[in-house]
């Protein structure tokens, strides 16, 4: 852990169409750390990642949000990628006619191009991947496949680690990983994880459960409701919340909007 | 005046020029033909049904010349085709205009059995003589030469036969071609064609009718490829016949055009059949695409198979017309017909009109249309992998494609019109001329 801050939110709200759902988020996160996001449905996780990630659908209405200094809210969607955002998204999209390989070149030698360096030679490139692969167990067979095209849920999320390994993000944005993930897939997409973290970058992990936090161990925890956070703690808020549920901090907090109003 | 009374014209003020450089057995046809013609008074409009987004008319009005004197025109002919599909070892021919010429490595190398010739050589009988469609008609009117290409009975030619179409002339320039193919029983044969202009800066139309008729247990596989400038109009008529067991299999692309109408007529004679045809087309400025296909089962258990994929940028228009008549006598067929597209911008236009004629119950039948835009989740998941949106739109319109890509046998031209595709997204023939082109010049 450091002084130096690498994601810095804040007051961050946006709406989509004209419904306001992040209402003020404040998040600092430095190198090395590990933050869950947790919270009940409709709370606001999965719109505060795909705000950060540029998600064109959703507006940005106040705030800010850096990311080592920079201000993503700028930047377009592969910009944000190139300074080091990746989102590993909840339900992977299906690219029919694109395959693999070349989704993958595409994506490195457009982060190189931003860098002012040459394309990735064949060779180069196909040792990337072969070492990757090997992250998260990866069937070589599905490179040769189209962009998640009859890839098993396992295997999409599994498809997301590979990419985020093959990326070097500095922030990592995991959007309900667990979702769909029996346990054995858990287990190797969690080690996927933990094995591409260094003490340079960061995590952020969105979930509903406790479950993924036994395999992915957070620094922080913070609970999102109603498109602010609301408590933040150690891991062992994780487990009060497994234990307790969510409705107590509604409850809570639904008492402190009708007092202000 | 409108276009038809100017070619009408043209023709019988040159009748003789025309037909002194012409074969008898077209010229037998031309009475005939102007005869048919000046019933309707002039070629198609879009009032005119199957004709509602192109104007053949508009297409053939600007004042085109014929070479009825044969002009000599020569063009090197390496320069525009080398750019195309090259690593294909072809048996190959050119089409300058509308004249044949074969190349010596043609001539070489030509298999026993296998006749490729100009149609001045082949017997008078070859023109089918029952088709009496307004774009037959017109290609009767003014043409001269074409190509005739015969496989003898059971010969398999390994080599695919290409035939190179340039447009080639300083002034605008109207060509009548002919393609007559004949498949004996048991031949089988691949044809690619590809049609080209190399003078960018004039207007050229080309009437365009290939003929093929597929014989029992025979194979022929047709491939398309048009490469042309936005001066090239072009209408292009198949006339296809199909006996017993036979299989054709027509893959047309259209990459860079002016104007272009393809029509096709299917006549699926024989029992137990097989027909697949696809197209796809790629438009952008004002780039105008119409396909209309017309294919009839009176045959039993045939199977036939229709896939048109348009993607149109720009403002430019697409339109596809489809149908598929089964007759009353022809019991278990299959057949099937799709048509989906792309608009990637909001100036693009696509009209879609696909048809169903069953006269039998025992039938498997369907036909759709889609359009729409391209998958927004999938690029915004793109671009967050890094992938610029521009290259992002690129990807996803290539990938469109592949479906109609996989249906071309020959691995080479596989692989080859995948390349071309890619070019062509990237923007590297937006105006036709190929890269490797470019580079040369």
């Amino acid at each position: 852990m450091s002084d130096e801050i690498l994601l810095e939110v804040k007051n961050l709200r946006a709406k989509v169409e004209d419904k306001e759902i992040l209402k003020g988020i404040n998040l600092t996160i430095r190198p090395g750390e590990v933050h869950a996001i947790m919270g009940p449905n409709g709370s606001g996780k999965s719109t505060f990642s795909s705000v950060l990630a540029g998600n064109p659908a959703f507006t940005v209405t106040d705030g800010s949000a850096t990311l080592h200094g920079v201000d993503l809210l700028s930047l377009s969607p592969e910009d944000r990628s190139h300074e080091g955002l990746f989102l590993s998204f909840q339900y992977p999209v299906e690219i029919p006619g694109v395959s693999m390989v070349n989704f993958m070149r595409a994506a490195v030698n457009a982060k190189r191009q931003y860098f002012h360096e040459p394309p990735m030679s064949a060779s180069d490139f196909l040792k990337l991947m072969r070492q990757k692969r090997a992250v998260v167990e990866l069937d070589n067979k599905l490179a040769s496949r189209s962009v998640n095209e009859g890839f098993s849920g396992g295997e999409k999320k599994r498809n997301e680690i590979f990419q985020m390994a093959v990326l070097e993000p500095r922030l990592a944005i995991l959007d309900e990983t667990d979702s769909g993930l029996d346990i054995d897939a858990l287990r190797i997409v969690a080690g996927g994880v933990n094995k591409l973290k260094t003490d340079r970058n960061a995590t952020i992990v969105i979930t509903h459960y406790q479950r993924l936090l036994d395999y992915i161990k957070p620094d922080f925890v913070h609970v999102l409701y109603k498109g602010r956070i609301v408590r933040t703690g150690g891991p062992e808020l994780a487990l009060e919340l497994e234990e307790r549920g969510y409705d107590w901090i509604k409850e809570e907090e639904d008492a402190k909007l009708n007092q202000e109003s | 005046m409108t276009a038809l009374d100017q070619y009408i014209r043209l023709m019988r003020e040159n009748r003789q020029a025309l037909d002194a450089n012409a074969f008898p057995a077209v010229n037998a046809r031309r009475n005939r033909a102007a005869e048919a013609l000046e019933l309707a008074g002039r070629l198609p409009v879009r009032s005119d049904e199957g004709y509602e987004k192109t104007s053949i008319e508009e297409m053939f009005a600007p004042d085109f010349a014929v070479n009825v004197n044969r002009m000599n025109i020569t063009v090197d002919v390496a320069k525009s085709f080398r750019c195309d599909v090259p690593n294909i070892s072809t048996l190959l021919a050119v089409v300058v205009n509308d004249r044949f010429v074969p190349t010596s490595t043609l001539l070489k190398n030509l298999p026993e059995g296998v006749t490729v010739c100009s149609l001045r050589e082949a017997p008078a009988h070859v023109l089918d003589s029952s088709t009496t469609d307004t774009a037959t008609l017109f290609n009767d009117l003014l043409l001269q030469d074409g190509v005739y290409i015969h496989i003898a009975k059971g010969v398999k030619v390994d080599r695919p036969i290409q035939l190179v179409d340039i447009f080639s002339c300083q002034a605008p320039m109207l060509a009548a071609r002919r393609v007559v193919v004949e498949a004996e029983n048991g031949a089988e044969v691949s044809i690619l064609k590809c049609d080209h202009t190399q003078t960018s800066s004039v207007a050229f139309a080309s009437s365009e009718v290939i003929e093929i008729r597929v014989g029992k247990s025979a194979r022929v596989d047709w491939y398309d490829i048009e490469e042309s400038t936005p001066q090239t109009s072009r209408w292009c008529r198949w006339n296809c016949r199909q006996e017993e067991e036979s299989q054709l299999n027509i893959c047309v692309a259209t990459l860079t055009n002016g104007s272009t109408r393809n029509e096709y007529n299917i006549a699926v004679e024989g029992d137990r059949c097989q027909t697949r045809l696809s197209g796809m087309a790629v438009g952008s400025n004002t780039q105008h695409i119409d396909n209309s296909s017309y294919l009839t089962h009176t045959g039993d258990r045939g199977h036939s198979n229709q896939l048109f994929k348009y993607v149109l940028d720009d403002n430019a228009s697409g339109a596809f017309e489809g149908c598929i008549e089964v007759a009353h006598n022809a019991r278990f067929n299959e057949a099937y017909q799709s048509n989906r597209n792309i608009l990637a911008s909001k100036g693009a236009r696509m009209h879609t009109k696909p048809q169903l004629l069953i006269y039998n119950d025992d039938v498997k039948c369907s036909h759709g249309a889609s359009t729409g835009q391209l998958d927004e989740d999938a690029l915004f998941y793109m671009q967050t992998r890094g992938i610029p949106r521009e290259e992002a739109r690129k990807m996803l319109m290539q990938a469109f494609m592949v479906e109609v890509v996989d249906n071309v046998r020959l691995t080479v031209l596989r692989d080859r019109l995948r390349h071309m595709l890619e070019m062509r997204f990237s923007g590297d023939c937006a105006d036709s001329t190929c890269s490797s082109c470019k580079k040369k010049d």
